[in-house]
């Protein structure tokens, strides 16, 4: 278990988190820029010192004010992937990838190989170059990489991503996927995108104004007053997690969440977990099941609560069966002609193809 | 071509601005290093303090020296009587004068490198188990080559002319502190000096523009050597 418990005054933003994380296992740090994501992962790695805190990464504790400890943040073994990379830019990247991994202490074990990360990050090619001579995604990979080699118990992502364009972060994404599925090593992901974080993680830790607002399962989290006011009204949608059940036999695949079936056009082998975000805007209420529609998905739910959201909408919670919640955001109007109520039966509409699936290379629980 | 005083003048000018360089390097990392990484109580007087030669008139400066280091200056003294090294009326001590005066340049050349330093790299270093010795070597003075080199450059160059200082701190002598500046100024003093003043004037002329093209070489191979600088910080 990963404990972090931290206290940063500077000028008028106080910072101040308590939270556990699970080990190994990717945490998303999640909230908006300024919100002391950067500052608290320089506290953890100790780039910073706090006013109070404690840090323990299982049995080891790095930090303890209460007994005047901190260790250095060279003894640490945590490791940090900037935004900006930081390469050094007089290294060739061989020279950078071999700058950790020469100052591992001796004795110290070194379970994380230099061909496995070549293979993984997909190096090969490129341990010659220097920085200047690399894309942004590539200087994230070997940035990566030279974390990985100096053989962290920690490692801390601070927006990998944030300085790249679409297209690259797309293409680096799967990186992040098998680094997780490979090592175990914990990682905590900091970021202020939530399709990464649907993609990497499922704990998130929900940061705002230096707080912690909520941290949990990414479900939980994914429906939290505090997340939705930060993503913006269009891009609320509960998380849910599933487990891969078969392919039918047009070629979607067929999923169980709680205790429905949801087909998505996603290929994933059978007894993946996965994860998916279902848009409250894309959720369609039925007071009865109706026919003759193309929507893949209809599953009978229970009203939970009818909110009022923005506009003249309404934001409903639907419960599907076994804790899984979905929302939907439908007019006011709507809502009242339908009579929903808590504990109302309803059904709910998805089409296939508003969903997509994260798999996440683990067997299910 | 050149007279025996000619060369003598030359060769003994590039020997003093060589060594005035060698002195000054080490120490003016340091400085440099003290004056952008620490604060310290009296900084900003010994910021002012190691620009001063750069304000005050040479012959101040070669007196001050002729003070502390002649041979009956308190580390003069202490020189000639310990080590039976004398500095003043010889050419290590125009060399040492030389250096005195063009410290200012290296520190602030080396200063600029050491601000433009992204502190993020020390910082990634540090994650990666580095301490700060290690992180100085490994990092820093290969990153901030370029300002030590141009430093270099600009004080062997500025080391080529110093007149003042070393007038008046190792005085004229033929073959031991008469550089080029001190033997063109008594070429002036010298009936029929005309020509001799004309051809050091050349040399010296000759000599400060390759040094200069020497200079911009250097910085370009440095800049190819470690990589372009990252934009941003």
């Amino acid at each position: 278990m990963l404990h972090i418990q931290l206290r940063k005054q500077r000028g008028d933003f106080t910072l101040d988190v308590d939270f556990v994380a699970p080990v190994p296992g990717v945490t998303a740090l999640f909230g908006r820029s300024g919100c002391g994501k950067s500052t608290l992962i320089a506290l953890i790695a100790g780039l910073l010192s706090p006013d109070a805190g404690r840090v323990q990464i299982g049995d080891d504790t790095l930090l303890d004010t209460s007994r005047g400890l901190e260790v250095d943040t060279r003894h640490r073994r945590v490791g940090v992937v900037f935004q900006d990379a930081r390469l050094f830019p007089h290294l060739s990247v061989l020279g950078n990838l071999q700058y950790g991994a020469k100052r591992v202490a001796r004795g110290n074990a070194a379970p994380i190989g230099f061909d496995d990360v070549m293979s993984l990050l997909g190096l090969g090619g490129l341990t010659a170059r220097r920085p200047h001579e690399l894309s942004g995604g590539e200087k994230q990979r070997v940035a990566l990489g030279r974390a990985l080699l100096a053989q962290p118990r920690l490692l801390l992502l601070d927006e990998p991503l944030a300085s790249l364009d679409q297209a690259r972060r797309e293409e680096l994404l799967p990186y992040f996927e098998k680094l997780r599925d490979a090592f175990a090593i914990p990682i905590v992901y900091v970021s202020h995108q939530f399709d990464e974080v649907l993609r990497l993680a499922t704990r998130v830790v929900l940061l705002d104004a230096g707080r912690v607002h909520a941290d949990g399962d990414i479900a939980t989290v994914s429906r939290h007053p505090v997340l939705r006011a930060i993503v913006g009204p269009d891009a609320v949608g509960a998380v849910m997690s599933g487990v891969v059940e078969r392919s039918d036999d047009a070629g979607l695949t067929v999923i169980r969440v709680g205790d429905a079936e949801l087909v998505v056009d996603e290929p994933a082998p059978a007894g993946q977990r996965i994860q998916i975000q279902v848009l409250a805007r894309d959720v369609i209420v039925a007071a009865a099941r109706p026919s003759g529609l193309s929507v893949r998905n209809s599953v009978a739910a229970r009203v939970v609560s009818v909110a009022p959201d923005v506009g003249r909408t309404v934001l409903v919670e639907l419960d599907i069966g076994r804790t899984s919640v979905l929302l939907a955001r439908i007019t006011a109007r709507a809502s009242q002609e339908l009579g929903l109520a808590p504990d109302k039966q309803v059904w709910v509409l998805i089409k296939a193809v508003s969903l997509r699936g994260h798999v996440f290379n683990a067997p299910a629980r | 071509m050149l007279s025996p005083a000619e060369s003598d003048a030359l060769f003994l000018s590039l020997s003093v601005a060589a060594r005035s360089v060698a002195f000054n390097l080490p120490f003016a990392v340091l400085v440099a290093w003290l004056l952008t990484r620490t604060r310290f109580a009296g900084r900003t007087l010994f910021d002012a303090f190691v620009h001063l030669p750069l304000v005050l008139p040479p012959v101040v400066v070669g007196y001050l020296l002729l003070l502390l280091f002649g041979v009956r200056g308190p580390i003069g003294g202490w020189l000639y009587d310990s080590f039976g090294i004398q500095l003043a009326f010889t050419s290590t001590g125009a060399a040492l004068a030389t250096a005195v005066m063009s410290f200012p340049l290296v520190v602030r050349s080396i200063r600029i490198s050491l601000e433009a330093l992204d502190r993020g790299l020390d910082d990634a270093a540090r994650t990666l188990g580095a301490g700060p010795v290690d992180r100085f070597f490994s990092i820093t003075l290969p990153l901030i080559t370029p300002g030590i080199l141009a430093g270099a450059v600009t004080a062997f160059a500025a080391g080529l002319g110093e007149f003042g200082a070393v007038i008046t701190f190792a005085s004229n002598i033929p073959g031991e502190t008469r550089t080029l500046p001190l033997a063109l100024y008594t070429a002036l003093q010298t009936p029929d000096g005309d020509a001799m003043a004309a051809r050091l004037a050349l040399i010296s002329f000759s000599l400060g523009l390759a040094g200069l093209l020497v200079a911009e070489y250097l910085a370009r191979r440095v800049r190819r050597m470690i990589g372009r600088r990252e934009a941003g910080a």
